[in-house]
């Protein structure tokens, strides 16, 4: 199906995910207003998002299933199996935030149903992100999702902590922003575009490889990104906002934020200075070692469960950067494949510690969880999967992805990343296997110690999909393979030259 | 019988069956009332080896082909499929793994009384775990199966082991993990060089990467180092040891047993199948063998010296270990026929004795809750049988002539004597120490005076006790007057073994030769 972006009719078309979502988002903005005064208002309101979400996935799987495609030059909205596989992940994970939310909302009786309102605009701005050609649509992606989530991370009125965290990730998301701006301008200086198509083909014919401007702004946009997935050195404000952030909510920041700027991040790489892959594949090494190598350093000294979790995800950052220092397709499809179980595994991680905790969780320890296998064997065995999965090990999924990621970065001769990748996994492994062992391995402190620990039926029957989910795709990953490879169809070697000529294996 | 498994079509499925039936026996677990888990566990186990003794027969020693083979396609987009296979090498590990997992059900019979369920499911876990290790033709399927076999041995240790047993399963844990992963890499290098010389057909098959893999020399060398060390942990060689100790000593018995019995081969099976194979040269060339002989030595030395000052008799075993699997590489390395044949039976008298001896010690442990040798003395008074037993399986242990160890080591030391004397001769002296600590140990335990008043109610071993230390007993004797038919099945791979590498590192050992 080809869309002529130009005429209206096609650029609804081409952007009718996003367009349904936002309109179901202000319907429901108007409802919560009407029910506010209800006491199931907020559940309401979450079940309401989950038919806008539902409607919006299949929307997006539409487009994808009907090949559509941009009929004559590219504009400001990529109409491809990479967008589309980046929105159903992000629909994925605030659907599942709003899963998880509905009970939890309800247990720390924060009564506000404009929270799945918020969830929604922030995955359009998401969607945006991962749709956006043009680097104007991708900062307005980045906005809409950013100023949902300053608000999300704060929504507990009461909490001083989390006021804390949503003013931190204001002021460094402003900043962030500021950095983003100015690098848009100083490519425009240097291409005369903001679409990311002309910037490529611009890059060639002008000589514009080496060009201090077009470099400059190149930088700027990467310290800009740099912030919004937590790479380090741009991570400093991850674990206090993740930290003081209602866990659901952490849950979402962790994975939907980190993918949208993800998304847009190998757009702009790949799809936009594919072809001077040689100049930033430094840069974003070195980003890569060195988020792996500190987000799991780090966490290692954590004793709070969320606060591992939250440099954890540093780490995992790490590794999706590590798909992306190729430049290659199959880094693309490495790092869709592991987005969306990094999303299941992490949100599941984040739903089971707040089944545990109470007030924002920030006080519950590795020690805490001592003894939950023996109380609550399946929330016990859920949380080892997900530590299983998020530490790499065969049988779960979180397996195939890391593997994958390793195969696009030995495939593209990058061995000593690869080995940097596998042996900070193994540091990995000394905080991750704290929880299995505290679990099922230490006495529980008093009787009491899991008695308030209640599963609410639809929080435990979304678990239970997504734990099933996966040790099955670990087991049996074809699928979402195949998906993952035809989601890395958008970067076609094509505009990806230098990736061609085999890099010699270092020592 | 030849003819009868033929008609079963026995090759098509054995492997496959082996690999399927402790899993489902773990599923079953799972609904059963408590009482029953250990019965089913062990019906399920002894199924498990009444089936794979057919591979005896099955098993064709004629030629070093893989056989027994089972083939499905996996996940075709890396050439990655369940491939599965035996050669004379890999047929006995899996003999020793069915024959001793129903040993260790009922070795665990009394001494396991908590969340009986999860542990016996694990145990069945782990038994496919470790017999895929032995089967995989797929690097691949063979790196998922030497991981997943991780993770039951972990919390065997982690929940049913001893007082400092969070500390020992986290050490076992990340050990093996850090080995393991460095080799992960290691096969995508091989995956992709291999991928690149056959023109763009990239596999995971064994065979294929043999075939195809050609990789400039320093790069040989590195991913030499990381098979290396992943199989170096598992043996564990020295300085690699440490992990093993604690894991023992705080190891459930059945664990123990397991532990030493099986796991440890894995490491020296990867030397024979991986390391060696895939990179001849770098395993052959004079600077690298003599470092790799030159730590089995000083693990055999060093195990049995460690071995004689342990108060606690868990740890002398677990130390003897070391000793003993250096003779394993020793052999390996030493790449003569008497060696590598030697090296296996030594790998399989390991798991018999030394399993054994981890028995036994659990035996007298359940009874006086100790395992220091100082807290026992004289209780062959007491405990005529079990002493006798005992001295048998510690005979055995040092190499007796008679018993199965005497047949392993002795032909260590001849193969080896041809190609490093210097190597050898060392080296003999630790059959030596072994029979200093153990006959020393033997005497403070069994024989002296009963001179402490709790030792003299002990009883002698049970039905159940005799039901685990007879088929032991037998296996040693067997194995010691008439290993003919075990080394004759062994033979023409290890004739094979030593050929491919000997012939692809021809270049590089120009002292090593076939006898």
């Amino acid at each position: 199906m080809l869309l002529d972006l130009d005429s209206g009719w096609g650029l609804l078309r081409a952007a009718l995910p996003e367009t349904v979502l936002s309109a179901w988002a202000m319907l429901l903005l108007l409802d919560a207003a009407w029910h506010h005064k209800e006491p199931g208002a907020q559940r309401r309101a979450g079940m309401l998002a989950l038919v806008g979400i539902a409607l919006a996935a299949a929307a997006t799987i539409w487009l994808w299933v009907s090949g559509a495609q941009v009929a004559g030059i590219p504009t400001s909205l990529a109409l491809d199996p990479f967008r589309f596989a980046v929105d159903l992940i992000v629909l994925l994970s605030a659907a599942l935030a709003v899963l998880f939310s509905v009970d939890y909302l309800e247990r720390e009786a924060i009564r506000i149903p404009e929270y799945h309102v918020l969830v929604l605009f922030a995955a359009v701005g998401m969607m945006l992100l991962a749709g956006g050609e043009d680097l104007f649509v991708i900062f307005l992606g980045l906005e809409l999702m950013s100023v949902s989530v300053y608000v999300l991370s704060g929504i507990d009125r009461r909490s001083p902590v989390g006021g804390e965290a949503a003013l931190k990730y204001f002021l460094i998301g402003a900043f962030a922003s500021a950095f983003f701006l100015y690098g848009i301008a100083l490519l425009y200086g240097a291409t005369g575009s903001t679409r990311l198509p002309m910037i490529a083909a611009q890059i060639g014919p002008l000589g514009l490889q080496g060009h201090p401007m077009l470099l400059a702004g190149l930088a700027l946009l990467l310290i800009g990104f740099g912030f919004k997935v937590a790479a380090v050195p741009f991570h400093m404000w991850t674990p206090d906002v993740y930290d003081g952030a209602p866990t659901p909510v952490t849950g979402f920041m962790a994975t939907a934020v980190k993918a949208a700027a993800f998304a847009a991040l190998v757009r702009v790489l790949l799809g936009g200075f594919g072809s001077i892959h040689v100049v930033w594949e430094q840069v974003i090494w070195w980003l890569a070692a060195v988020t792996m190598i500190v987000g799991n350093l780090v966490a290692l000294a954590q004793r709070s469960v969320k606060r591992m979790l939250a440099y954890s995800s540093i780490a995992h950052a790490g590794y999706l950067l590590t798909a992306l220092v190729a430049g290659s397709m199959a880094g693309a499809a490495a790092f869709l494949f592991y987005l969306l179980f990094y999303t299941l595994m992490t949100v599941g991680a984040f739903a089971i510690l707040a089944l545990k905790g109470r007030g924002g969780e920030r006080d519950v320890l590795i020690d805490d969880l001592a003894g939950l296998a023996e109380t609550h064997p399946w929330l016990a065995l859920g949380m080892t999967v997900c530590m299983l999965s998020l530490l790499g090990f065969p049988g779960t999924a979180g397996f195939i992805g890391k593997w994958y990621i390793l195969v696009s970065a030995t495939g593209g001769g990058y061995t000593v990343l690869a080995a940097i990748l596998v042996l900070t996994s193994v540091v990995s492994a000394g905080y991750y296997l704290p929880v299995v062992m505290a679990m099922y391995m230490k006495p529980s402190t008093h009787e009491q110690a899991h008695a308030g620990v209640l599963v609410p039926r639809l929080t435990g029957i979304t678990l239970a999909v997504m734990v099933v989910a996966l040790v099955v795709f670990g087991l049996w990953p074809n699928r979402v393979l195949d998906a993952a490879r035809d989601g890395s169809h958008a970067f076609l070697p094509a505009s990806v030259t230098t990736i061609a000529a085999p890099v010699p294996v270092a020592n | 019988m030849t003819e009868f498994l033929a008609n079963l079509h026995y090759a098509r499925w054995a492997l496959s069956a082996l690999l399927v039936i402790p899993l489902g026996g773990a599923l079953l677990i799972w609904p059963a009332p408590a009482g029953t888990a250990k019965k089913i566990a062990f019906w399920v186990a002894i199924l498990e080896f009444v089936m794979s003794l057919g591979l005896w027969w099955a098993y064709d020693p004629s030629g070093p082909a893989m056989q027994v083979g089972g083939w499905l396609p996996w996940i075709p987009a890396w050439g990655i499929a369940y491939r599965v296979g035996i050669d004379g090498i890999s047929l006995f590990l899996v003999l020793l793994t069915t024959f001793l997992m129903p040993l260790a059900v009922l070795g665990s019979w009394s001494g396991i009384t908590r969340r009986e369920k999860g542990y016996y499911a694990l145990l069945l876990v782990l038994t496919t775990g470790m017999l895929g290790v032995f089967v995989a033709m797929d690097l691949f399927l063979f790196y998922v199966f030497w991981e997943v076999m991780l993770i039951p041995m972990y919390f065997i240790i982690g929940v049913w082991g001893g007082k400092g047993r969070l500390y020992a399963s986290i050490k076992f844990f990340i050990y093996t993990f850090v080995g393991s992963l460095l080799m992960l890499v290691a096969i995508l290098v091989l995956y992709f060089s291999a991928g690149r010389a056959a023109g763009g057909v990239y596999s995971f098959a064994y065979d294929h990467i043999l075939q195809y893999a050609t990789l400039p020399m320093p790069t040989q060398f590195w991913l030499f180092g990381a098979f290396f060390l992943a199989f170096a942990i598992k043996v564990p060689m020295v300085p690699f040891h440490t992990w093993l100790p604690d894991a023992h000593v705080e190891a459930p018995t059945a664990g123990s047993v397991i532990l030493a019995g099986i796991l440890l081969k894995m490491g020296t099976y990867g030397f024979l199948r991986f390391a060696l194979p895939l990179f001849p040269s770098v395993a052959m060339n004079r600077t690298v063998s003599a470092i790799v002989i030159t730590l089995a030595v000083v693990g055999i030395i060093y195990g049995a010296l460690v071995a004689m000052v342990q108060p606690d008799f868990k740890k002398l075993i677990a130390y003897s270990s070391v000793s003993h699997l250096g003779f394993v590489v020793l052999g390996i390395w030493a790449l003569t026929l008497q060696s590598v044949q030697g090296a296996l039976m030594v790998m399989i008298n390991h798991g018999i004795s030394t399993g054994a001896l981890f028995f036994l010690v659990g035996m007298i442990y359940e009874r006086r809750h100790s395992r220091l040798v100082a807290d026992f003395g004289g209780i062959a008074r007491v405990m005529p049988a079990y002493a006798a037993v005992l001295t048998l399986v510690s005979l055995s242990s040092i190499g007796l002539p008679g018993t199965n160890g005497f047949v392993g080591e002795f032909l260590v030391l001849l193969g080896a004597f041809r190609t490093h004397p210097l190597a050898a001769g060392i080296a003999a002296t630790g059959v030596i120490f072994a029979a200093c600590y153990l006959l020393w140990a033997l005497q403070r335990v069994i024989y002296y005076k009963l001179d402490k008043p709790e030792n003299r109610g002990l009883t002698d071993l049970t039905r159940r006790e005799w039901g685990v230390l007879v088929p032991l007993v037998v296996v040693i004797l067997w194995l010691g007057l008439a290993p003919g038919p075990v080394l004759r099945r062994m033979e023409p791979s290890a004739r094979h073994f030593i050929e491919a590498v000997q012939g692809r590192a021809a270049p590089a050992v120009a002292s090593a030769r076939l006898p």
